[in-house]
Parts: C-alpha cells; sequence; structure tokens
C-alpha cells in the first residue's frame, strides 16, 4: 500500500474535553436556572420574613383564612369544569378530524388552533364584548333581538374563556392518540362480531386511555394556574392564581406568596409524574407493525361530527372577530363607527410591542440555541454519564412548573443583593431566560426526539476520523436537524409573545411586554386598547408563524428525503 | 506469547452491572485480516469500539507496536472505522462524505485527488455528486469504505459491515473488501456474527462468547479443533456424543454431521438408528436419526448426518427406515472440560 | 450562555462608575447639574399615576435632559407602597413621583426617604410638604373622589343621578356600582378614608355595609369604575375627577359627581428614596417636577396644584372652586389608620364571591 506520509499529519484533536466543559457549563446553568431557584420557594415558604424557620405555618395561616380557603375550593371547582368542558369537546373535535370522513379539516383543524396564537386575556375580553353588562349578546345586538344574559363576571366567565385557552391543547394530544391506531384491532373486533359502540368502549378508549388520563391532568393544571382569564372576567370571583399575584404584587408578602405557589404546585407535579407514567404504557399500544386507521363511510357520523365541528369553530372565530371588532369601535357601545385610533403609536420605537418582539427574539434565538446544545449533548455525547442524566432530568423539570410559580420563584432567586446574579434583575436578560425555562422542556423532548431519528453512528464517524465534535455538529447533525430547530425557535417565539404568568413578576421597568400592558390596560378598564394589542400579538404570531414554516417547508422535503431509505 | 503488532492486555469493560468484556488478550499480526466473531451480546462490537478508541476500557492495556495508545483518543489513533449502518452523512454527497476526514490534514488539491482516486477504488466515479439516499445499499456499504480508507488508515476496523445487504450482493462485497485488503494490507479487524462470512474472509478468527474470547485460531483450527462444546455448536453443525469415560472428570465428545459413516448392519461399532427427518440441501441430504437400544426401543437421542445425495440413491435411505452409522475415531472432538456443554445451549 | 446574560448589567455599572467620575468633574468646574447629562443615565422612578398622563409630563423632561434615561415603574398605589416597601432593603427605585402622601407617610416611619429640598421648594405651599427642612416629601397636586354616573344607563332605568355618598346607599342602585379596591387603589382607600374621618368609625362601617349590598365589582385600578361607567358595564363608577372628566370629553355620556358630604382626597407627593448611592440625576428629576413646565401640565388634569398657579384657572369640568370641595381631613391620621381599615375592609368585603 502507498502510504503516503503526508496523510499522517494528523492535527491535533480538540479532544472530548471542550465538550465537556460545554456539557458542565449548561448543566451549571441549568441548576442555576432551575433548581436553585426552586429550593428558595421551598425554604421562603417555611420562613419568616428575617429568614427564621417556621415550618408549615404559612399552610397553617392558609388554611385558617376562610377567604383563602375559598379561593383554593374556586380553583379546584373552575379547573374541574373547564377540564370535563374541554376534554369532552376535543375528543369529539379530535375524534371528528382523525375518525370521520367530514369536509374541511383543514379549515377546521386551523380554526382549532388559533387560540394558541393569542394571549388568554383576549378570551376574556371577547367575552366582556359579547357577555358583559353591553356585549352583544347581553343586549340582544344593541336591541335588534332579544337580550340574553349571563353572569359573566365569575366562574362562568373562567370556565369559559378557560375552555377556549385549554380546548386546543386537549385537541392537539388527543388528536396524536386517536392518529397513532392499530387498525387491526379494529378488524378483529369486527371479525369478532363487535358492534360499533362495543368496540369504542374496549378499543378505541382504552388505546387512548393514558393520553385521555394525561390530557385531563394537563388541562387542570393549565386552569388552575392561569392567571389571564380570572384577572379578566373572574370579578370577585378568587382563584388561587389571582391570589397568588395579590399576595405577591398587591401586598408583596412573598411568604405568603410561596405558600400558595407551592400549593399550586402540587397538581402540576401530580400530573408530570402521571404523564411520565402514561408514556410509558401509552407505547405498548403500538409496535412497528401497526395499519393505520382507515376511515369507513357514514353519512349520519359525518353531519353530527360537522355538527360539532362547526360550532366550536364558528365559537372560536366569533371571539375572535369580537375583540378585533372592539378594538375598532370608538366608544362602545355608544357611538360604533369604526376608528383606527388604538392601533396607532402601537408599533412606536419603544412601545410595549416592540418590547416583545425583542423579548420573544432573544427568548427564540437563544432558547433555541440552548435547546439545541443541550438536547444534542444529552442525546449525542459520551460526557459523564451522571452528568447527562442530572442535566436530563432538570430538563424534564420545568415541565412540572406553572408560568406563575417560575415567574415568583425567580424574584425570589433574583431579587436579593446578596445574590451574584442579582444584576441580571430588572433587566431584559431576566425576562428572556424565564420564557426560555418556562417552555424548555417541550423544545427539549421535540428537540430530542428529532435527534434519535440520527444515526447515532455519526458522531463515532467523525471521531474515528479525528475531526472535532463541533466541526460535526456544524457539517450534519445541524443541517439535518434545522426543520425542527425552526420548529422550536418558532414555538419560543409564539409563547413568548402571549405569556402573562411568568413575566408579570419579572418584567423591567423600561421593558413591559406586550402582554403584561394587556393586563394593565385591562386593570385600568381600557378594554378597547387591550382588544387592539391582542390583536397585533394575534396577527405577528400568525405572521411570523407562516413566514418560517413557509420557508422551512422545502428544508422540510429536503430533510425528509435525505433520512429516508437508509436500507436501500 | 511474543506481543504482535496490536496487542490486547488484560482488557474489561462493565455497563453498569453488566459485563460487557473480561480478561481479553489479543495479539494481531500486522496485516493479518482478524474477525472477531460470536452470537450478539458477546462483546464483540464493544471490543472493536475499544480498539477504536470510542469506548473507554475500564481495565486493561493497548499497544499498537509496543507503544500503549489505551488513552489516545480515538481520531488520533488513525484506524479507520466502518459502522454497521455505515453512519453515511446523509446531507454530503458521496464525494463529501469521502473527503469529511481529509479537510485538515490535506489541501484542497490534494483532497481532490485522493477523493478521484478512492472512488476509482471502489468504482463510484459516476455517483460523486449524489447524495447516499440515492444510492443502493451496495454502492453505500462501498462509499463507507472508501471513507474509512481514505486517510491510508494503519488499521482498519468493520463492524458487521455486510449485515444489511441481501445475500447476493453480501457475496460480491465480501471479496471485494479481500481484494482491498490484499491490495494495500492494512491490519483489518471485522466483527461478525456470521460464521460462513468469519471462515472465508479470515486470517484467524477470535471466537468470543459471554464477554470472553473462547478460542483464536485460524477457520481451519477453529473448524477442525474447536476447544469447546459452544465454538463446535456455533462454527458448524455438531453432534455431541457422550463424555469420554476414559479421561479423567469426563471430557466430552462430538462429532460434525459430514463426518458420522454410515456402515453395514455388522459392523463391531456400528450404532443403530431410524430416520426421522429427511432434508435436502443440493449436495447433500442432511437427516435426523433417532438412536435404538436394546430391541429397538427408542431411545429420544437424536444424530445428525450429512449424506452426499449420490450415497442416499445407491443406499435407498427413506423415512423411517433404519441405519447404520460410526463415528471414526479420528473425526471425535474431545473437549477438556464439561462445564462449556451447558453453556452453549 | 451566562456570559452573554452578563453584559447588560455589567454595562450598567460601568457607565455608572463612569457617571460618578463625570460627576466628581462637574463639581469641580462647579457648572450646574446639566453639564452631568453629557453621559447617558438610567434613573428608576416609580409612580402611581396614570400611564397617559406620565407620557405627557415626562416630554419636557426627556427635551431638556435627553441623555438621562427614565425607566418608569407604574401600578396603582396600594401595589407601589407594597412594592417600595418589600424593596426596602435592596431599593430599586431611585425616585418616587406622584405617590399618595398617606403611602410617603408610612414609608417615612420606615426610615425609607432620604432628605432633600428639590430647587424651588420655597414655592411650594407648606401645606403641601414634610415640615422637616429639608423635606423629605414634597407634593404636587391633590385629587379627590367623584362619582361617575352613567346618564344613558340612568335614563333606561329611569334612575335619578346620585350626588351624595347618603344616596350611592339607597337600594336601587344595587349591582350598578363599581368602585376601587382601597387596598391596591389609592383612591379607593382616600373614598374610604374620607368616610372614616366624615363620619367616624362605626357609622362608616355600617355606611359601607349598605353600599356593599350595591357592588356589582371593586376592582384594581381607580380610574376602571370611571371607564366601566363610561361603557355601561357598570352604570355608576366610585373614581376620581380626572378620569371622569376625560372620558366625558371622549364623548362618554358620562356626568362627573363631586359628592355633596365633601370628595375624600389625598396628594401627589414626590420623594427620594434612601439607598446606598444617591444618583445626581434623582435629584436633577425631583427639581424638575416642581418646575414649571410639570406644573402646568399637572394642572390640566387637577385642580389643587402644591404652587399657586399665576392666572391659572381650574381644568374644565372642575367647580370654580374646587378646595371648597374638599372633605376636612387629616392625612397623618389616614396614614396610621391606613393597616387596620384596610385589615378590617378585607375581612368584611375582600371575599365577595359573586359580583351580581
Amino acid at each position: 500500500m502507498n502510504m503516503n506520509i503526508w496523510l499522517k499529519r494528523i492535527r491535533p484533536n480538540a479532544g472530548s474535553w471542550s465538550q465537556n466543559i460545554v456539557m458542565l457549563t449548561m448543566t451549571a446553568a441549568l441548576l442555576i436556572a432551575i433548581l436553585l431557584p426552586l429550593g428558595e420557594l421551598v425554604m421562603k415558604a417555611v420562613t419568616d420574613q428575617e429568614g427564621g424557620f417556621v415550618g408549615l405555618a404559612h399552610f397553617a395561616n392558609y388554611f385558617s383564612t376562610p377567604a383563602l380557603v375559598a379561593s383554593l375550593w374556586n380553583s379546584i371547582k373552575v379547573s374541574t369544569m373547564t377540564t370535563f368542558i374541554a376534554v369532552t369537546l376535543g375528543f369529539g373535535f379530535a375524534y371528528a378530524l382523525e375518525r370521520s370522513g367530514i369536509q374541511g379539516k383543514w379549515f377546521f383543524r386551523s380554526v382549532a388552533l388559533l387560540p394558541l396564537f393569542a394571549p388568554s386575556m383576549l378570551h376574556g375580553l371577547a367575552l366582556i364584548y359579547l357577555f358583559g353588562n353591553q356585549g352583544l349578546i347581553s343586549t340582544g345586538f344593541f336591541g335588534l333581538l332579544p337580550e340574553l344574559r349571563i353572569p359573566l363576571y365569575g366562574p362562568v366567565g373562567i370556565v369559559f374563556s378557560e375552555v377556549l385557552f385549554t380546548f386546543p391543547q386537549a385537541y392537539l394530544m388527543l388528536a396524536v392518540a386517536l392518529k397513532s391506531a392499530d387498525y387491526r384491532l379494529y378488524e378483529a373486533a369486527e371479525s369478532l362480531g363487535a358492534s360499533k359502540w362495543r368496540t369504542f368502549w374496549t378499543v378505541t378508549v382504552p388505546g387512548t386511555k393514558f393520553t385521555l388520563i394525561s390530557t385531563v391532568f394537563v388541562c387542570f393544571v393549565l386552569t388552575f394556574t392561569d392567571f389571564g382569564a380570572p384577572k379578566v372576567v373572574g370579578g370577585q370571583y378568587n382563584v388561587l392564581a389571582t391570589d397568588l399575584y395579590k399576595q405577591v404584587i398587591g401586598q408583596q408578602n412573598m411568604q405568603m406568596g410561596a405558600a400558595v405557589g407551592v400549593l399550586l404546585l402540587i397538581p402540576a407535579v401530580v400530573s408530570f409524574v402521571v404523564d411520565r407514567i402514561s408514556q410509558r404504557k401509552q407505547s405498548g399500544w403500538l409496535s412497528a407493525k401497526s395499519t393505520p386507521y382507515r376511515i369507513e363511510g357514514n353519512r349520519r357520523r359525518d353531519a353530527l361530527f360537522y355538527a360539532l365541528c362547526s360550532a366550536v369553530s364558528a365559537i372560536i372565530l366569533g371571539i375572535f372577530l369580537v375583540a378585533v371588532y372592539g378594538s375598532l369601535v370608538k366608544v362602545w357601545p355608544y357611538s360604533l363607527s369604526i376608528s383606527f385610533s388604538r392601533y396607532e403609536g402601537l408599533f412606536e420605537g419603544a412601545g410595549p410591542f416592540a418590547n416583545s418582539l425583542i423579548i420573544s427574539l432573544g427568548t427564540a434565538i437563544i432558547g433555541t440555541l440552548a435547546t439545541f446544545m443541550l438536547a444534542y449533548l444529552i442525546e449525542k455525547s459520551r460526557a459523564c454519564p451522571v452528568v447527562r442524566h442530572t442535566s436530563y432530568f432538570l430538563s424534564m423539570l420545568p415541565l412540572a412548573l406553572p408560568g406563575l410559580v417560575l415567574g415568583l420563584i425567580y424574584v425570589f432567586f433574583f431579587n436579593n443583593p446578596n445574590q451574584p446574579l442579582n444584576g441580571l434583575y430588572g433587566t431584559v436578560w431576566i425576562v428572556i431566560l424565564c420564557n426560555i425555562v418556562h417552555f424548555y422542556s417541550v423544545s427539549f423532548l421535540t428537540m430530542t426526539s428529532s435527534l434519535k431519528k440520527l444515526d447515532s453512528e455519526f458522531e463515532a464517524a467523525s471521531e474515528s476520523m479525528n475531526v472535532p465534535w463541533y466541526q460535526a455538529l456544524l457539517r450534519v447533525t445541524v443541517p439535518l436537524s434545522l426543520p425542527t430547530i425552526l420548529e422550536i425557535f418558532i414555538y419560543f417565539f409564539i409563547n413568548s409573545m402571549v405569556t402573562v404568568s411568568a413575566v408579570i413578576f419579572l418584567y423591567a421597568p423600561d421593558l413591559k411586554p406586550a402582554s403584561v400592558a394587556i393586563v394593565n390596560l385591562e386593570d385600568s378598564g381600557d378594554i378597547a386598547p387591550a382588544a387592539a394589542m391582542s390583536t397585533i400579538i394575534i396577527l405577528t404570531n400568525l405572521l411570523v408563524r407562516t413566514v418560517i414554516m413557509g420557508l422551512s417547508g422545502k428544508l422540510r422535503k429536503r430533510t425528509e428525503g435525505l433520512l429516508l431509505r437508509k436500507e436501500g | 506469547m511474543k506481543p504482535g503488532y496490536l496487542s490486547l492486555r488484560g482488557i474489561a469493560k462493565h455497563f453498569g452491572k453488566q459485563t460487557a468484556l473480561q480478561d481479553i488478550h489479543l495479539d494481531i499480526k500486522k496485516h493479518e485480516f482478524i474477525c472477531l466473531l460470536g452470537p450478539s451480546g458477546c462483546g464483540k462490537t464493544t471490543l472493536l469500539r475499544i480498539l477504536a478508541g470510542l469506548e473507554k476500557a475500564d481495565r486493561g492495556k493497548l499497544e499498537i507496536s509496543g507503544k500503549d495508545i489505551t488513552a489516545v483518543p480515538a481520531g488520533k489513533r488513525n484506524f479507520g472505522m466502518m459502522f454497521q449502518s455505515y453512519a453515511l452523512f446523509p446531507n454530503l454527497s458521496v464525494g463529501e462524505n469521502i473527503a469529511y476526514g481529509l479537510r485538515n490534514r490535506l489541501s484542497k488539491s490534494q483532497i481532490a485527488d485522493r477523493v478521484e482516486e478512492l472512488l476509482g477504488l471502489v468504482e463510484l466515479g459516476e455517483q460523486r455528486h449524489k447524495v447516499p439516499a440515492q444510492l443502493s445499499g451496495g454502492q453505500q456499504q462501498r462509499v463507507a469504505l472508501a471513507r474509512a480508507l481514505a486517510f491510508s488508515p494503519d488499521c482498519l476496523l468493520l463492524d458487521e459491515p455486510l449485515s444489511a445487504l441481501d445475500a447476493k450482493v453480501r457475496v460480491k462485497l465480501r471479496r471485494e473488501i479481500c481484494r482491498l485488503h490484499r491490495q494495500f494490507g492494512m491490519t483489518t479487524i471485522m466483527v461478525t456474527h456470521d460464521q460462513e462470512e468469519a471462515l472465508t474472509m479470515a486470517d484467524r478468527i477470535v471466537v468470543m462468547n459471554k464477554s470472553r474470547i473462547i478460542q483464536v485460531g485460524t477457520p481451519n483450527e477453529v473448524y477442525e479443533n474447536p476447544r469447546t462444546p459452544f465454538v463446535a455448536d456455533f462454527i458448524g453443525a455438531v453432534n455431541f456424543i457422550g463424555m469420554d469415560k476414559n479421561k479423567h472428570g469426563g471430557a466430552a465428545l462430538a462429532i460434525r454431521p459430514e463426518n458420522v459413516q454410515l456402515v453395514r448392519e455388522d459392523h463391531e461399532k456400528g450404532k443403530q438408528g431410524v430416520v426421522r427427518e429427511l432434508e435436502y440441501r443440493g449436495a447433500h441430504y442432511r437427516l435426523v436419526a433417532e438412536l435404538l437400544g436394546m430391541k429397538d426401543a427408542p431411545l429420544q437421542q437424536f444424530v445428525v448426518i450429512d449424506v452426499p445425495a449420490e450415497s442416499m440413491i445407491s443406499l435407498k435411505i427413506r423415512m423411517n427406515q433404519k441405519i447404520f452409522f460410526a463415528f471414526p475415531p479420528e473425526h471425535v472432538i474431545q473437549f477438556d472440560s464439561t462445564a462449556d456443554l451447558a453453556a452453549a445451549q | 450562555m451566562n456570559i452573554n446574560f452578563k453584559w447588560k448589567p455589567v454595562a450598567a455599572m460601568l457607565i455608572v462608575t463612569g457617571l460618578l467620575a463625570g460627576c466628581g468633574a462637574a463639581k469641580q468646574e462647579g457648572s450646574s447639574p446639566s453639564a452631568v447629562a453629557g453621559k447617558p443615565a438610567e434613573i428608576n422612578v416609580y409612580s402611581a399615576m396614570e400611564e397617559e398622563q406620565i407620557e405627557t409630563y415626562l416630554t419636557s423632561f426627556k427635551s431638556e435632559y435627553p441623555n438621562v434615561k427614565v425607566n418608569i415603574v407604574r401600578d396603582s398605589t396600594g401595589i407601589m407602597t407594597a412594592k417600595l416597601i418589600a424593596e426596602k432593603d435592596n431599593p430599586q427605585a431611585d425616585v418616587i413621583w406622584g405617590l399618595a402622601a398617606t403611602s410617603l407617610l408610612i414609608m417615612d416611619d420606615q426610615k425609607m426617604l432620604e432628605p432633600y429640598a428639590p430647587k424651588g421648594v420655597e414655592r411650594v405651599l407648606p401645606e403641601f410638604k414634610d415640615k422637616a427642612n429639608p423635606p423629605k416629601w414634597v407634593g404636587i397636586d391633590i385629587w379627590e373622589t367623584a362619582i361617575i354616573v352613567n346618564k344613558a344607563e340612568m335614563e333606561k332605568r329611569k334612575l335619578t343621578i346620585p350626588r351624595t355618598y347618603e344616596e350611592l346607599a339607597k337600594p336601587e342602585y344595587k349591582g350598578l356600582i363599581a368602585m376601587p379596591h382601597p387596598a391596591s387603589s389609592g383612591t379607593g382607600y382616600l373614598t374610604v378614608n374620607a368616610l372614616n374621618q366624615l363620619y367616624g368609625k362605626e357609622k362608616a362601617w355600617q355606611y359601607m355595609d349598605k353600599l356593599h349590598e350595591n357592588m356589582m365589582v371593586y376592582t384594581h385600578s381607580g380610574s376602571k369604575p370611571a371607564k366601566m361607567a363610561a361603557s355601561g358595564e357598570a352604570a355608576i363608577g366610585i373614581s376620581y375627577g380626572y378620569s371622569g372628566i376625560v372620558e366625558k370629553k371622549k364623548g362618554a355620556p358620562v356626568e362627573v359627581i363631586f359628592p355633596k358630604e365633601g370628595s375624600g382626597w389625598d396628594m401627589e407627593a414626590n420623594a427620594l428614596v434612601k439607598k446606598r448611592e444617591i444618583k445626581p440625576e434623582a435629584k436633577l428629576f425631583l427639581d424638575w417636577a416642581i418646575s414649571d413646565e410639570p406644573m402646568k401640565e399637572y394642572n390640566k388634569n387637577y385642580a389643587i396644584l402644591s404652587i399657586k398657579q399665576e392666572g391659572g384657572k381650574p381644568p374644565e369640568g372642575y367647580n370654580q372652586d374646587p378646595v371648597s370641595q374638599l372633605a376636612k381631613l387629616d392625612l397623618y391620621q389616614a396614614a396610621r389608620d391606613r393597616d387596620a381599615i384596610l385589615a378590617e375592609w378585607e375581612k368584611k368585603y375582600g371575599s365577595k364571591a359573586e359580583p351580581k
């Protein structure tokens, strides 16, 4: 063999120490950003203002205050109602779209997902325009029709807007479960002579059982910890989330706030555990040999589901259109002429909208980078297993952290003059950090499952050819993961635009985000400007998503083509 | 033993509580073609990855030409590695895949020349601008091979390189790998679970089972003189025919089906049996006979016998027919202990 | 990641250090503080004034000191008070601008305010500033309870427009009234305080029990009831004069009523926050805050100012003699009573379950 001597001039390899350093740094960042603040919450909940240990005194205090116990019950009641309605509707909607032959599925799906692009206060605002004392429906379209009044402010309004808020989540989760059925089971049931109804209860429901349980918990926790809806249409009906806000912001009682925060955490943690267990169990229902569900023709079923989908879609669209209309009316309800005055100045250089854009872009860029790097290092690197497992655990933890609690623990942790990272407090960076952590777990899981699909030997192959890991990362892994990276970018961006729960405690004086501005505007009774701000957020989100998805569409097809036909 | 070109001393590896390798000693000569053969989970791939530097051994030492490379990272060992999945980068073209490891070592024009040379070597000149997904499995395998050879490695490591291919292509590529090995003479270590592959390709076979090396030898040695029942059973077919009571502690005896001799009824050491199964295998028949005891009582013990096709016709053997056979002593294999007999089953 | 995150605070610290150096230099030259403004500086100003007011007020400061960045943290009186007290050990604010004097008195009690005599403080009427010298707080204006009534809704329901506190408690207004929550809103507290000092403790609670029966909602902010009345969401809003007048100007069918018994009132006042490093810009801001330009702007919204305005007329919609409209109240007493009143209020009305 003609062994060329020059071939052996091997450049010193960067080695895996550089990778280990990155891995350790990022794990340390996770510790600081997630675990330590969480510890601070627990500390605060069991100490008094001077830092002395008081055990469960705050909880005892909480449970001996009738008003506060009432809010806990209110929270449970409202969350249970919402969960029941949202999951039922979500299941019906998902069933219609995955298991029936109705027309216009594309349209229904788009409408069902619309609420994800809006801040949760929007539903409340629209409900005021519809069912408030001067609402369109309450007054029967200003006297054209008979009046229809419902007691909006209170549990009715909260449940109504929470259903709108949680419905897309329920639909999405259940659609995935209903889509991935094994048709062979249905064929078996049919050949054994089971009726349609029996098949539904013996095959469909058990097949989606675990997802159904997860969905119930997710909806419950979302409602239990949501702040936007009760703030807008809750009236005097106190719930835990508004209590927390009142304790922390209104009375600056951090210790009591911490106790409420711990209470809020409980269902979230339970939900987290249940979800982990059910994911493991659900996976047993599908094998590589499963055949996809085939939809049989059935007129009556389709007509029924068409009616359901149309009704739900009409309500969602109605809510959005009313919010837009309300933002345009000059003086509701006394002068109904259209005016764009609420939109003037929204785009000015330093307004809340610009702040939101800065925050969301910052979150999306840094968050996507961090998520990708962590998912990559945990999934692909050969760094110390203990470090990787720790990182993985920390990466799942934010799933159990409601935004409100996250914001709270950040205040506790960072607003402390003795804290070396105190400098972050009051800057835009803490809001960005908080948003990243808030939306990190879902992004991390998406990224991880996408990375899992890549050949695990790419890194080893590069290593054996003496190519540094970061070069392999840039030349191979990043290009192949680009569609998922963009998806995560959109996810971070949209959620940062609409979130209010975490940032309401944290926003910097000079950088109030648009979602917080909506709360403030609504607070001082400026419903129309709040609706205008919400409309702008939705439009921005839709625009960003459309543009990026448009750009990445081709890329996705190309990447899928590259990864196909591995066995040739 | 005199240390070889590549020498492994007491290598051990655990994954958590699982033992992957224990006490591996092996010496490999320069230019040798070695096959690591064993059932799945025997530790052969782990051993290859330790050689490549992709896994760290818990214990033991690894030397090349007397130089300790145990702690040298994979990239600096100058070993070419080909993966079971090929690990071709799906977004890079054939040419870019081959040039991948050269970027840090050579100038642009040198890379171009080298890629050209390798493409010629694996006869893929036409395909250089295609991406892996556009190639057949065999073509992908050759790209992976070219990539592993690109920087003229001292040692070529192949991890089940043929397992993903269908039978025809496999035989063709088997020859191609052997041709390249003859042409360049790089020390080659290949992992396989296919005994036929090992027998046809290797200079020496390293048989592994349960995280240990069981036997090292030329294909002929390993086939003819398996050291343990496991090796005998894993490579080729074998009949275990009882114990040698002369030996202390009792040694197991075995014989390969093609060595069982059909004899006349009155043969002095003849045994009798009934044909229970008959398989046509082209050049020969394989039959399974049940041994008969006193008064023709079936013993529920079976012997596998390979009989050339022409003998079948001349002897007119049918199902359920009584036959007589013998175990020629020169072909009976003796094992040192019975301990491994159980392990084989 | 952390490297990315740190640059801003570090940069801010560098700038502050630079400013201090520049400050020393400026003093040596003996030039005016505006020389300080050669480099960009930031001050955090906590305020409970209305968002849109702040914006117009600030224009003159911005044009005068373009290099001083003013970060406004705004929320309702109760929240700003609680926030300032909570941050006592690590004050974020440099300046308090336009916060209820009752709140400032509580903070002064907790030694949170730094005495400072802003330029022109001698022009401020004596009852509008702290008696100490230099004063710890300086008032700018007074705001007062007003009842904002939606005429259209009144006509629809064939009700008369209430003109006194007493009338508000009449059963025919059941479920029609919105009022700010006294714990979070300054307007809410000054109204409750006025009732307390006008009627005396016992009678005041009896009255509020009746008023509570008529309540549709207790709002978080003081201006919201006015806006709710303007849109007819509530027929009657207990709010403060300025917010009702704004809605009326915008075209809402409302009337702004100052109750016959006398309006509750409080003073919007400024103060310097006591902290380790007091920025020169903070003092600059306080000087500006009682200068002529902003005073003129305050006067557009409030009738009673802490500095006599030459030929200034009360703003549109106010009575000719706004001072006579005010109830006789003791702000020091109001500050002392605040905790007890709020606790009692919360106990009695805080958990009003469902508005109806």
